[in-house]
């Protein structure tokens, strides 16, 4: 069987889940649950460094950025300046080209505010980022982001952190059908089967922080999640049968007494 | 001490007094700032990591320095 692999801006993977790293209860369970999930993507922030307390442990003395690529992103940022200036850091930390740009707009449910995210995909672009951007699930704004060079579209299942599943599946499938770079479920998974669905439909990968992160028991879920990742890719490629209303017996009439 | 000899910066919100001709590099090496691990803004300007031995601060400069933590 040919082997699926996961491209990103060039870069092959063969986990299709990206787990992001905020949330967990400190640095030592993040570690060991992002190596539970399988996932070679991470998501990390930009922060000041705390100048005060060195003693605070580094998330790079937990992560190995030479074994799990890091997606620096822009969590927190409310305008394209905001979110520039962060990413251009993230590069300077280390040389970090594949970025994730969120730019927030609606401080209570966390929507994108999509003509900032607009206008800092095409300059973050100009400038040689590759950005995979976190969207609304409009087809139309999509489709623009798209245009305008980004690596990834990753439209939201539902409010980061929330755990909703996927609201709009309508979207995601019209979102399925145009979108030619990886197509990326990022934030609204509450559980394994929002992961499996979003797989199903054909996403190329998932982002998940939150639901794993805050679940009562972290590594159980991490695994969790890497085996709906994996089943719903492999039940997606598999080609489903078609639902039929009418049932269909499993065993042959043939011999029957 | 001469007050002369001292300039006022701003480090990631935080003020500090130090001494003129007090460099990126001597402000690095004083807060123990892992480089490799950091990157470092000059009043909002990227500071090449490689140059930090030859910027020296100017009063009421302000320096953020930057790494990465846990995100989602």
């Amino acid at each position: 069987m040919k082997s699926d692999i996961f491209k990103i801006a060039n870069k092959k993977f063969k986990s299709r889940l990206i787990v992001g790293t905020g949330k967990y209860k400190n640095m030592l369970e993040c570690s060991k649950a992002i190596k539970i999930s399988g996932a070679e993507i991470v998501t990390v922030a930009v922060r000041r460094v705390n100048i005060s307390d060195r003693s605070k442990p580094l998330l790079m003395d937990y992560i190995d950025p030479k074994k799990i690529m890091y997606l620096p992103n822009t969590a927190g940022c409310f305008n394209s300046n905001d979110a520039l200036r962060t990413l251009r850091l993230a590069r300077e930390i280390g040389g970090w080209r594949i970025v994730k740009l969120e730019v927030l707009g609606d401080k209570k449910n966390l929507f994108p505010d999509m003509i900032e995210t607009l206008k800092s995909t095409e300059v973050l672009t100009k400038e040689g980022f590759k950005v995979m951007v976190y969207c609304n699930d409009d087809p139309l704004m999509c489709k623009r982001l798209e245009n305008s060079g980004a690596s990834a579209i990753m439209p939201l299942a539902a409010p980061i952190g929330s755990g909703l599943g996927i609201q709009n599946k309508t979207n995601i499938k019209i979102l399925r059908n145009q979108t030619k770079v990886p197509l990326i479920i990022d934030a609204g998974i509450g559980q394994a089967s929002d992961a499996v669905e979003a797989m199903e439909m054909g996403c190329d990968a998932v982002l998940i922080n939150t639901a794993i992160a805050k679940a009562k028991n972290p590594f159980q879920m991490a695994e969790s999640m890497k085996y709906a990742v994996i089943s719903g890719r492999k039940s997606f490629l598999s080609g489903r049968i078609t639902p039929n209303l009418n049932g269909s017996p499993s065993t042959t009439k043939k011999g029957l007494i | 001490m001469n007050k002369k000899n001292k300039i006022k910066i701003v480090v990631n919100g935080k003020l500090m007094t130090v001494n003129i001709k007090f460099s990126l590099r001597n402000l690095t090496q004083k807060l123990k700032t892992p480089i490799n691990k950091v990157a470092i803004e000059l009043n909002e300007v990227i500071v090449d990591k490689k140059k930090l031995n030859k910027i020296f601060l100017k009063n009421k400069d302000k320096i953020e320095i930057v790494h990465f933590i846990g995100g989602g």
